[in-house]
């Protein structure tokens, strides 16, 4: 039976999939828009839950094995929930020649992650690296959600967490 | 997302109209101040230098209007603007004032009080916010004497950092769309094909291949549907012209695809952007949109019948989506995987159909083309490379930044001239630091002191066995371990492999295995022999460009860096000081006042001595973490 017309659906996965079916709508569940669609679905859990993305497969009409093929190539897609602020450190040529691979250490060390677990229990933050953010004139650049640091040393790095831990125990 | 194509096409725009009534609205105005709203500078706080100026302008009682509009019949003090990239970045936020042509750098907002008083309203200079040259000290006023701006020729980059990207009128007064119509109105597609072939425009993307050959071979497919695709999957990492092109300039790229489809005869394009690059994802967006609703975009454009759309596609961060089978693939919501060719895109490209696939520069240059002359655009450059190229040049430079230049130009011209030389770690200007160049990125290869007087372009490149690649020049000091530079592209290359043929999926394994055997002190003279063959193999034997290139910083270091290579395996020695484990600190006894600092902070014990009396490291505990070295007052720890 597929997954999607299971008769125990709590009241919160059918909004759960509410939310994916307007944007299958804006995209007329047009199969060669699955990329997109992914995008948009992963903006709005932050990750592409498994449930997710067969009900996509479903609803556009193509094997949820086609769905995962995509989803699992692109690097931006991530199959694992992330933390509320990402930290994505640019590991370009310039960034790296700069010594980017510090800061990404003294983050690691910070919030005792590694490339293997890379999102902390609270999920509060997750820190991964990029290949090149084309900021390079500002080397080495880090980019928290969206906001772009340029010149940043491991120093800056930590305090910048500290300040984000301080601000989220206060609210 | 699709906008919806049911309505009426809307009449284009008249460009005289446009350029008359904006100039005349323009010219009521007396100054004008432009910030860079390029990624770099908003980084550094830009924005809000904008909006603290805006406060103080209002406060002091000037007129700013941020915007031109259309039949504004009054007149205005300032025209507070902003920009795209200018590609100074480091120095940024940067501010022009217009027309003193004045450079204001790592302007913040506590500077906007002196920026208003003194310059605004007395006419003065302030001084401290001037460029300073960093070698000769010698503060510089505005783009016209500074060397990094003057030593360049700024075609394609021009408007970047004038025009306000997100006002279409302003690319219109420029003279923008007036080729669109010509190729449209005036040329027969052959001609416009004819035109950009007689320009020798080469792709600007990497592989340099004719651009209007590219064109006519796609012209004479057969078939009534054709698209035009922008390549704006700028994925090489230290490269980012395409991203301040789209950034400061998106209407020429509209245009130049404008007057490609013309030329191809496509009714539809996809404009297919890194989404590491939010901002110019916003920005191609605006423009998009708003050529639309000036008829620049759409049904009957200038009355010709011609019709184009235009769509803006977000990647999703996989590198070989820059190859073009792979970008089509991903179009159509497919793994971008490439496919072999023949086909090509040219015949049998999205969706089956005939497609033109250009860079983004290649495409911001083609209306330059169309506007003046296919002789105008060949009197710079070189014969086989005629025209100017855009250069990201980064790495241990004291400018660091988006330059242009003609194709011919040296290196030496760029790194140490328009760069402003090579720093040492430290930042500081270093005479004698430089060691190698690294050009286009991944796929391309290393120059050396021997190059630096060598006339760039793609063809002398190719003959040294490096390439033009996108752009990207990363300048390397002394202090640079290239073994591990190889490392760092093999690497990424493993990394963005896409796994569909064996030698690139299998071997970018293995060349980084042996690298980093090299690197870890387990490497042979063997481990090198190994290491050239797997490379000339992946080489050759892979399916797309990604892992035919993928060998080229190997085959570099090999070639260029042969003793530095080889000092690794035989002497266990890192010239540089970079592999850590090939590191063998040690105490200087003559200088080691036994203070037992290092001792204490030693993670693993391996420091013994007596108090007041020299320590000494046991090789066999150590870790090489430096830590003893970071607390010795003495200088007495070297090695690490």
């Amino acid at each position: 039976m597929p997954e999607t017309t299971q008769p125990n659906e709590t009241p919160a996965q059918i909004r759960h999939f509410a939310k994916v079916c307007d944007i299958l709508d804006r995209y007329e569940s047009n199969p060669s828009k699955l990329i997109p669609i992914l995008q948009q679905v992963q903006d709005e859990y932050r990750y592409l839950p498994e449930e997710v993305l067969t009900f996509v497969a479903t609803s556009l009409g193509i094997p949820p094995a086609k769905v995962f093929g995509v989803a699992t190539f692109y690097a931006h897609f991530t199959l694992e929930p992330k933390g509320k602020y990402v930290f994505r450190l640019c590991d370009g040529t310039a960034c790296h020649v700069k010594r980017s691979h510090g800061i990404l250490e003294a983050l690691y060390k910070r919030l005792n992650l590694s490339a293997e677990r890379n999102t902390t229990d609270d999920m509060l933050f997750t820190v991964e690296t990029v290949s090149c953010l084309g900021a390079c004139g500002l080397a080495p650049v880090m980019v928290v959600n969206e906001e772009v640091h340029g010149e940043v040393t491991p120093e800056k790095a930590i305090a910048l967490v500290d300040r984000i831990i301080e601000k989220e125990a206060n609210t | 997302m699709n906008p919806s194509h049911a309505q009426a096409p809307v009449e284009t725009v008249s460009l005289e109209n446009v350029v008359q009534e904006y100039g005349q609205s323009a010219d009521r105005i007396a100054r004008r101040i432009i910030i860079c709203a390029g990624t770099g500078c908003v980084a550094n706080g830009s924005l809000e230098v904008h909006r603290v100026l805006k406060e103080k302008l209002r406060a002091v009682g000037l007129d700013a209007i941020t915007t031109v509009e259309l039949e504004d019949e009054k007149k205005h003090d300032i025209h507070l603007s902003r920009s795209g990239c200018q590609g100074f970045c480091q120095m940024g936020p940067l501010l022009t004032i217009e027309p003193d042509d004045i450079l204001y750098t790592r302007v913040q907002p506590g500077d906007v009080d002196d920026i208003v008083e003194l310059t605004l309203q007395q006419g003065e200079i302030v001084d401290r916010l001037l460029y300073v040259e960093p070698a000769s000290r010698e503060p510089h006023l505005g783009h016209h004497d500074i060397p990094f701006y003057k030593l360049q020729e700024r075609t394609v980059l021009k408007p970047c950092g004038q025009l306000d990207p997100e006002n279409a009128y302003e690319y219109i007064h420029g003279g923008g769309y007036q080729a669109a119509r010509k190729a449209l109105c005036e040329m027969t597609p052959e001609e416009v094909c004819d035109e950009v072939a007689r320009a020798g425009l080469r792709g600007r993307g990497g592989g340099g291949f004719p651009t209007g050959k590219k064109w006519q071979l796609t012209l004479v497919q057969p078939g009534e549907k054709k698209y035009v695709i922008c390549n704006a999957d700028e994925g090489d990492p230290g490269a980012f012209m395409d991203r301040s092109v789209m950034e400061g300039n998106p209407h020429a790229i509209i245009e130049g695809m404008i007057i490609a489809a013309r030329a191809i005869g496509a009714d539809e394009g996809y404009v297919y952007v890194r989404l590491e690059y939010p901002l110019a994802v916003d920005r191609i967006r605006k423009a998009v949109a708003d050529a639309e609703s000036l008829g620049l975009l759409g049904d009957d454009l200038f009355g010709s019948g011609q019709s184009f759309r235009l769509h803006v596609m977000e990647g999703a961060g996989a590198f070989v989506c820059g190859e073009e089978t792979a970008l089509i693939a991903s179009i159509e919501g497919q793994r971008g995987m490439p496919r072999p060719k023949p086909p090509f895109p040219a015949q049998s490209g999205l969706w089956g159909k005939p497609t033109v696939i250009n860079n983004v520069e290649t495409l911001a240059s083609v209306p330059l083309i169309l506007s003046h002359s296919a002789e105008e655009y060949r009197r710079r450059g070189t014969e086989g490379s005629p025209g100017t190229k855009t250069f990201a040049l980064t790495g241990h430079v004291a400018n660091t930044g988006l330059i242009e230049v003609p194709f011919g130009v040296t290196l030496r011209k760029i790194v140490f001239d328009i760069g402003g030389g090579v720093i040492d770690d430290a930042g500081k200007p270093a005479a004698d630091a430089f060691k190698a160049v690294q050009i286009g990125g991944p796929s391309g290869g290393c120059l050396t002191e021997e190059h630096l007087d060598l006339p760039l372009d793609f063809d002398s490149l190719r003959q040294v066995g490096a390439m033009v690649g996108s752009g990207g020049l990363v300048v390397m000091n002394q202090q640079t371990c290239m073994v591990q530079m190889a490392r760092f592209f093999m690497q990424f290359t493993q990394n963005e492999s896409c796994g569909k043929c064996v030698p690139c999926r299998e071997g970018t394994k293995q060349m980084l295995a042996l690298l980093d055997d090299i690197i870890e002190g387990r490497g042979e003279l063997q481990t090198l022999e190994l290491l050239e063959q797997v490379a000339v193999a992946v080489g050759k034997a892979s399916l797309c460009g990604l892992g035919k290139t993928a060998p080229s910083p190997v085959l570099a270091t090999l070639r260029h860096f042969g003793d530095e290579i080889r000092a690794h395996v035989v002497d266990k020695h890192c010239p540089a000081g970079r592999c850590k484990a090939l590191l063998k600190p040690e105490i200087l006894a003559d200088r080691c006042k036994g203070c037992t600092a290092c001792k204490k902070k030693c993670p693993v014990d391996a420091i013994q001595g007596e108090k007041k009396h020299p320590h000494t490291i046991d090789p066999e505990k150590c870790i090489k973490c430096g830590a003893c070295a970071e607390v010795c007052r003495f200088n007495a720890i070297v090695g690490v």
